[in-house]
């Protein structure tokens, strides 16, 4: 798409409402931010960014194939550990790769919402990921998105492409810190998948409780090959939307989505749309809702395109307070013969038995609700290297999870 | 010169009604447990034998509608679960739940975190579920194993068995009876004893390999005999529990 094209969408919905999630003022937000000091090594990065990017999964000092924090609007760091795997901040890439005309815009159309209006009208801030042909990496690509001032509108657009027979581990945390009472988070991501290469992004949000949140993902995979896309959201916040769309598009790719919610207030709406567009792929989501307050819609829709395809859905909720709303909306679209398709959805409190044999152990009331909570969080995730399974389990296991 | 022994009952329970829902299951009943001593207990089913265990056990979908329980002296017929397994009473359930995302070996912790985990495993044979989620998926012995792991790690001054023979296999049979006999001191002089239990089993499999000291027999919600275990076992067996009751108990 020329550049001129994908301004000219971009304004025409300028005030397009998202299908989906509460409407943002986008104008009650600051689109200019302050630029950051840029820094060689993550580790030099201001302890105060370290330590939220540790609090959502995020070790800048640990081995890793590569660093991409973004502080406000600016790449601070961008930087590959590993020949295999290119890194690069999204203005850079489109200078030295001609706009990169294959991918840029072309998985999320700039129309789509007001939201992706507004990244595509905004100069361009994210990361560029590039794990080249054959190259397999052990240790995952670390990333931070942190919002650091009040009243910001964080717009970022990220591209991730796996070449053929690659392999690449991404772990990206967004967060602001405590000081940070109000933001604007719009990030929009590409995944491009080819031919026998196998991705996992993981991705682990800590807001603030005035904060708005809008990812934009599209997706493709290419025959044989495989996405682990995890989203794990603990922490409160004001309101959030998501719905990435995957297309299987080669035989035998495969998808699978795993979301954890622990919900205490506001409204957040997130869920997974798959295409099962090509023979022999399949697609699996799990999703695993808590909430002691606010609201979350946990959606999941899969459409089965071709005979042979497979999809599964999950989405299980514990609802352990009067103030929380779980909605739970499974859907499946089957348009071909020989397709194999099915959801199991529940919502409901914790069972009594469960916490009677334990209480029959000794453990309080309470310590046996945080630890059936803690378990029914604790989601088998497959593919992950060791050091990523450990730090979702990590996360997920947090003291301070509990029931209301 | 009158010497009084003093008789120390850990456990006792007085004149005791029990109902769930509207219906009656425990009528007035009577058991006295004394330290160091374990007591087995026969019956047909839906007699009433586990809703004494969950009552004792402190389960709150039971309604106490008279008498008391009392235990180390306490009076522990309104307290709650967790309070009377901290006093320490333990039960291995004959069915219990499956708890997702909680594995055996963390739950040994959390239970005792003094406990030698890989030790009682391993004397369980049970060191390949360590990982596992407790209870999920396992099989009806493996289950009975996993609440002996348990008990072991809560060494529980008081422990309830129901039915932990059924569906297990002779070799295991084995290692829950030695269990049981450590959970109740078997190795020490009888003198020296002062943890007691409570078993239910159904076919008596298990008394092969642990010791009881004292059985009854319970029909209707109450018992009905009472005597030494290999005999009324034996009778039950020769007659059926009514015939039992009736030949060894006469009224």
């Amino acid at each position: 798409m020329p550049m001129s094209s994908i301004e000219e969408k971009a304004r025409s919905a300028k005030e397009k409402k998202a299908l989906y999630g509460t409407d943002v003022e986008l104008q009650s937000y600051e689109s200019e931010a302050k630029p950051q000091g840029k820094v060689e090594n993550a580790e030099d990065l201001p302890s105060v960014v370290k330590k939220a990017a540790l609090d959502v999964g995020v070790k800048l000092d640990a081995e890793s194939s590569g660093a991409y924090v973004q502080m406000d609007q600016t790449p601070v760091v961008a930087k590959s550990l590993y020949e295999g795997v290119e890194i690069m901040d999204m203005a850079s890439a489109l200078k030295k790769y001609d706009g990169l005309q294959e991918y840029w815009w072309k998985l999320v159309a700039p129309d789509a919402d007001k939201y992706t209006a507004d990244v595509a009208a905004s100069p361009p801030a994210g990361y560029f990921i590039r794990a080249k042909k054959g190259m397999k990496t052990v240790f995952p690509v670390k990333s931070c998105l942190y919002l650091g001032s009040t009243n910001l509108n964080q717009r970022v657009h990220n591209i991730i492409i796996a070449e053929e027979g690659s392999e690449l581990h991404i772990i990206t945390g967004c967060t602001t810190p405590a000081h940070v009472q109000r933001g604007l988070h719009i990030g929009v991501s590409e995944f491009f998948i080819e031919k026998d290469a196998k991705v996992s992004f993981t991705m682990v949000h800590s807001w603030g409780k005035e904060v708005e949140v809008r990812p934009r993902t599209g997706i493709t995979i290419a025959e044989g090959g495989s996405l682990s896309n995890n989203y794990i959201l603990l922490r409160p916040v004001k309101t959030l939307q998501t719905f990435p769309t995957a297309t299987l598009a080669g035989r035998g790719a495969v998808a699978s989505f795993n979301t954890v919610i622990y919900s205490t207030m506001g409204n957040i709406d997130v869920g997974s749309n798959v295409n099962l567009n090509a023979p022999d792929t399949s697609a699996e989501s799990i999703s695993r809702v808590v909430s002691v307050g606010g609201e979350v819609i946990a959606r999941g829709r899969m459409t089965g395109r071709v005979a042979g395809a497979r999809a599964h859905l999950e989405c299980v909720g514990l609802l352990l307070s009067d103030k929380g709303r779980i909605y739970s909306i499974p859907e499946l679209d089957g348009q071909s013969r020989d397709l194999d398709m099915s959801h199991e959805a529940a919502v409901g409190r914790i069972s009594e038995e469960e916490l009677e044999y334990l209480m029959s152990r000794g453990l309080t009331s309470e310590e046996a609700t945080s630890v059936i909570v803690r378990g029914f969080l604790d989601v088998e995730i497959k593919g992950l290297p060791e050091e990523l399974k450990q730090e979702i389990k990590n996360i997920t296991q947090r003291e301070d999870l509990k029931g209301a | 010169m009158l010497i009084e022994l003093e008789v120390r009952h850990l456990l006792e329970i007085v004149d005791l009604s029990v109902s769930i829902g509207n219906k009656q299951v425990l009528k007035n009943f009577n058991l006295k447990i004394g330290q160091g001593e374990t007591h087995a207990l026969f019956g047909p089913n839906g007699t009433g034998k586990t809703t004494l265990l969950n009552v004792i056990a402190g389960i709150p979908r039971y309604t106490v509608e008279g008498g008391r329980i009392e235990f180390k002296g306490e009076d522990i017929t309104h307290m709650s679960m967790d309070e009377r397994a901290r006093l320490g009473i333990g039960m291995a359930f004959q069915r219990p739940p499956a708890i997702r995302g909680l594995r055996l070996k963390d739950l040994i912790k959390i239970i005792n975190p003094k406990a030698d985990a890989r030790e009682i495993l391993k004397r369980m044979d049970f060191e390949a579920f360590a990982e596992r989620d407790v209870n999920r998926g396992f099989s009806g012995g493996e289950v009975k194993r996993s609440e002996m792991v348990q008990l072991l790690a809560q060494q529980p001054d008081f422990v309830m068995l129901d039915e932990p023979d059924s569906g297990v296999d002779l070799e295991n049979i084995k290692l829950i009876g030695e269990a049981i006999n450590t959970l109740t001191q078997k190795d020490l002089r009888p003198s020296a004893r002062t943890k007691s239990g409570i078993i239910i089993t159904h076919f008596g499999h298990i008394l092969e390999y642990m010791k009881a000291d004292r059985a009854h027999v319970m029909l209707n919600g109450s018992i009905v005999c009472s005597g030494n275990p290999a005999e009324i076992l034996g009778q039950i067996k020769k007659s059926g529990y009514e015939g039992c009751a009736a030949c060894l108990c006469p009224a």
